[in-house]
């Protein structure tokens, strides 16, 4: 059985105290410990910001990339391993911005990772400059006069990519997030669950209060749909007095892996290589 | 004669490069030795491309400036090719599409290869087949030759009734020719006898070099001309069970191939100079996290976009020094097609036994156009994987630590999924176990461990050919696809007594310092042959043994060098040190 204890490293992570980036990890953590996943059964991939730290402090296999880039080399570790369970995790800078052309890609590949970004709507690591997420007129160390372009909506942009699994959860319910996270590693297809994760020290709009006085379950409103695309879409949009969580769409297609006939019979990490026979690709050239 | 060359010149999206490719391979399957190379503009219809094909009855290494033959599809070729038909040359011209005044010393062949074509296959198009058939008409071979090859290249694609209308376009031509010309003096070649050879250019060999390491996953965004391997690959995907991924961009592509490496498969991607360029902080993160690594650098003339579709080789430099920071890496610039698959099945084993990046450079030229070679020989081709663990060895194993310290600076390289070796690989310095430090003494142990490394693959790598004379008047330095012209242009010196050694540098990293002291030191006459501007393998020379060469031969207008070219630049040289 995989026990939380066996997760937790010895290195205390170093991120603000009340920073909303513990209750992931927490939520990660326990995810794993539900799923009963072996640890060296899962590697978490990561980029680069307070998000790409996480890595260091969970008892996986992990491979730290570079800004913006942990997608393509998830992707990847699954396409080579696909018996292994991937988890990439970014911040919205990461994934939303610098990252954003593999964010859009990876949705509609469809490969069977599970992304987790945590979204501040902040850039932290680089002591507060505005975010892609981070609200119109929102001011910070890069936008003294307040942010002029409107915010990135993940959520809508997912939808649009043809995503599979698209939530977003709270790093201030924890409870909450590890359900999301089971299902977003349950899933088959890539699943995106963004994450309104306060910062404490650099985001002074979104706070935990700010999100506590809004959010909703969408799982709590019997009428909602999350296999209707133009639901999903309809709250998609809702930001602002509510701002739903839960599960926004779901929809069961094939992965990319399950189109590759390559790896239909065994991993290719499995495949041996000792002696490839180039015998007919020689003769195709005389 | 022992050889001779012929040349088509028309618009692109006519055919071109399949027949030019097609008279080659009829020579092949015929027991002789042929070069051939392409030029086109950056376009799909229109502009102006070429095909041109040497055929020898003896190894050649390049095409030569002299054609024999040349094939006029438009006005336009006419124009920019009759100066280089020889003296009693040909040239077959689309009568009626085409038109030509008389050129002195040339034998001109009008045709209606359009007519014909549509007379007897239907098709405009296949009017290049009418003109195959009519250069036939002016070598001393036996038709059947083309034929069969016309029958080989489309009956796999188009089926026999294709194939047969085409091989009828091209007997029609044959036929026109041989009985309007009667008393033109017909090219005399002869076969040494059928011996089963290649036909196959850099980027396919490459690519065959890959598949026979065993690599598993290759991605690429598409980009001329590195392009060609990821479709050949991707041809192949099924056969050999290999992951061939196309990608939104360069980054996805070159993390892709990491990610899949660290996983525990081979992988490598390819790209040109641009694409490099947007590869280049991840081929520091390869680096840093000791992922294995191989990337293909087929390079074309920059800056920016450059020249698309042409040749240069300007991005040593940035191949040497791509990425921040300081970190060891490997260049192998393979000068002909035996190199391209050899050193590419080479590249997969140093790159997995040092756990690096491996930089194949290679060129338009190299990349594309298509050289005789012997079948590869493959026995005795071993893959090595270093110190990857086992399953097996990795269970016994206690307090594992991925960036051990060791004295070769190679560490233990375990997989995820294996249960007792879970580690990190991360972009940031780390210490032994992967964990992020940014103490002072795991950054010195890091690095230091990281470039011990190179010390004993030097040992290992060979990074230098020498050919030719040792002893003789002119020592030519180079590398890379420059190898064929200077082998050619050494031929056409010898003939003229001029006695040239060729030192080739295989390995720009590691770079073979003692094997280029040794035979420039005591060199009468040093001359660095580039296809560049700046002669930057002259500088790396120069910074790695202090030898300054004497003279310079260098070209950057986009093409490759012709072995003529060559010998006159030379020529000139001792001239010049004459006076």
């Amino acid at each position: 059985m995989t026990s939380f204890e066996e997760l937790t490293t010895k290195e205390r992570p170093t991120w603000c105290p009340g920073c909303g980036d513990w209750g992931i990890l927490t939520a990660l953590k326990k995810a794993l410990v539900e799923l009963n996943l072996p640890k060296h059964q899962v590697v978490v991939v990561a980029g680069i910001g307070c998000s790409g730290h996480l890595p260091q402090w969970i008892n996986t296999y992990a491979f730290h990339s570079l800004h913006g880039r942990a997608l393509p080399v998830a992707q990847a570790i699954k396409l080579a391993n696909h018996e292994l369970n991937v988890i990439a995790v970014g911040g919205d800078g990461d994934g939303y911005g610098i990252g954003m052309g593999h964010f859009i890609h990876a949705m509609r590949r469809n490969v069977n990772i599970t992304y987790i970004v945590h979204d501040n709507q902040i850039y932290g690591l680089t002591t507060g400059q505005a975010s892609p997420t981070s609200e119109k007129g929102f001011k910070t160390k890069s936008t003294p006069h307040g942010q002029i372009e409107p915010p990135v909506n993940p959520i809508a942009l997912a939808l649009s990519a043809d995503c599979s699994f698209v939530a977003r959860g709270f790093a201030g319910d924890v409870p909450h997030l590890v359900k999301l996270i089971v299902q977003g590693i349950q899933h088959k297809g890539f699943a995106l669950i963004d994450v309104l994760q306060p910062c404490v020290t650099f985001n002074y709009l979104n706070t935990f209060d700010y999100f506590y006085r809004r959010i909703y379950k969408l799982e709590e409103d019997s009428s909602y749909d999350p296999t209707n695309k133009q639901e999903a879409f309809k709250r998609a949009f809702e930001w602002g007095e509510r701002i739903p969580i839960g599960l926004f769409y779901k929809e069961n297609r094939k992965t990319y892996e399950d189109e590759l006939p390559q790896i239909s019979q065994m991993p290719l990490v499995k495949q041996k290589i000792d002696f490839v026979d180039i015998k007919n690709l020689i003769e195709e050239m005389c | 004669m022992s050889e001779f060359s012929w040349k088509i010149g028309g618009e692109a999206g006519y055919g071109i490069m399949t027949t030019g490719f097609i008279l080659g391979k009829s020579f092949v399957r015929a027991g002789f030795f042929v070069f051939d190379t392409n030029e086109y503009p950056s376009l799909i219809r229109g502009g102006h491309n070429t095909y041109t094909v040497r055929i020898s009855e003896d190894p050649v290494f390049s095409h030569s400036k002299k054609i024999d033959i040349l094939v006029a599809l438009t006005d336009i070729a006419i124009e920019k090719h009759k100066k280089e038909v020889r003296k009693d040359g040909f040239i077959i011209y689309d009568e009626g599409f085409v038109n030509v005044k008389e050129l002195k010393g040339i034998n001109l062949i009008p045709v209606p290869l359009t007519k014909i074509a549509i007379e007897k296959g239907g098709q405009n198009i296949m009017r290049n087949n009418v003109a195959l058939g009519a250069s036939f008409a002016l070598i001393d071979v036996d038709p059947e030759i083309l034929y069969d090859a016309i029958r080989d290249t489309f009956k796999g694609k188009k089926g026999e009734d294709i194939a047969q209308t085409n091989i009828n376009v091209a007997k029609a031509g044959y036929e026109y020719v041989l009985e309007k010309f009667q008393n033109i003096n017909k090219i005399k070649i002869k076969s040494n006898g059928k011996q089963k050879r290649m036909y196959i250019n850099g980027n396919e060999a490459i690519a065959i070099g890959a598949i026979k390491a065993g690599c598993k996953f290759y991605a690429a965004y598409p980009m001329t001309p590195a392009s060609s391997i990821l479709h050949y690959l991707a041809s192949k995907e099924n056969d050999y069970n290999i992951i061939v991924k196309q990608t939104e961009d360069e980054i996805a592509a070159i993390h892709m191939a990491i990610g899949a490496s660290f996983a525990g498969v081979r992988a490598m991607t390819g790209t040109s100079g641009g694409g490099f360029s947007l590869m280049t902080e991840a081929l520091g993160l390869a680096a840093i996290t000791e992922t294995p690594l191989v990337v293909v650098l087929a390079q074309r003339p920059g800056p920016s976009t450059g020249l698309p579709t042409h040749t240069e080789q300007g991005d040593l430099r940035f191949a040497m020094h791509a990425s921040n920071g300081e970190f060891p890496r490997v260049i192998v610039a393979p000068g002909d097609v035996n190199e391209c698959f050899y050193e590419t099945f080479n590249a997969f084993n140093i790159a997995e036994k040092y756990q690096l990046p491996v930089i194949i450079i290679t060129d338009k030229f190299l990349a594309e156009s298509h050289a005789t070679t012997d079948p590869f020989f493959i026995d005795g081709m071993k893959i090595d994987r270093g110190q990857l663990l086992s399953e097996d060895k990795a269970k016994n194993i206690q307090d594992y630590k991925r960036y051990e310290n060791t004295i070769s600076g190679i560490s233990l390289r375990a997989l995820p999924s294996q249960e007792n070796t879970i580690f990190k690989a991360a972009t940031d310095e780390h210490d032994e176990y992967g964990r992020l430090s940014e103490e002072p003494a795991d950054r010195i142990i890091q690095v230091d461990k990281r470039f011990r490394k190179m010390k004993v693959l030097e040992t290992e790598i060979d990074g230098a050919k020498f050919y030719g004379d040792k002893d003789a008047e002119v020592i030519i330095v180079s590398w890379g696809s420059t190898k064929g012209p200077i082998l050619e242009a050494m031929k056409l010196l010898h003939k003229k007594d001029i006695k040239v050694g060729f030192l080739q540098i295989l390995y720009i990293i590691p770079f073979p310092v003692n094997k280029t002291k040794s035979f420039l030191e005591d060199a009468k006459k040093k001359i660095l042959i580039e296809n560049n501007k700046t002669g930057q393998l002259g500088s790396v020379i120069k910074e790695k043994t202090g030898i300054d060469m004497d003279y310079k031969i260098l070209k950057y207008d986009g093409r490759p060098f012709t072995p003529e070219e060559i010998v006159s630049q030379i020529e000139e040289v001792l001239i010049h040190d004459k006076l």
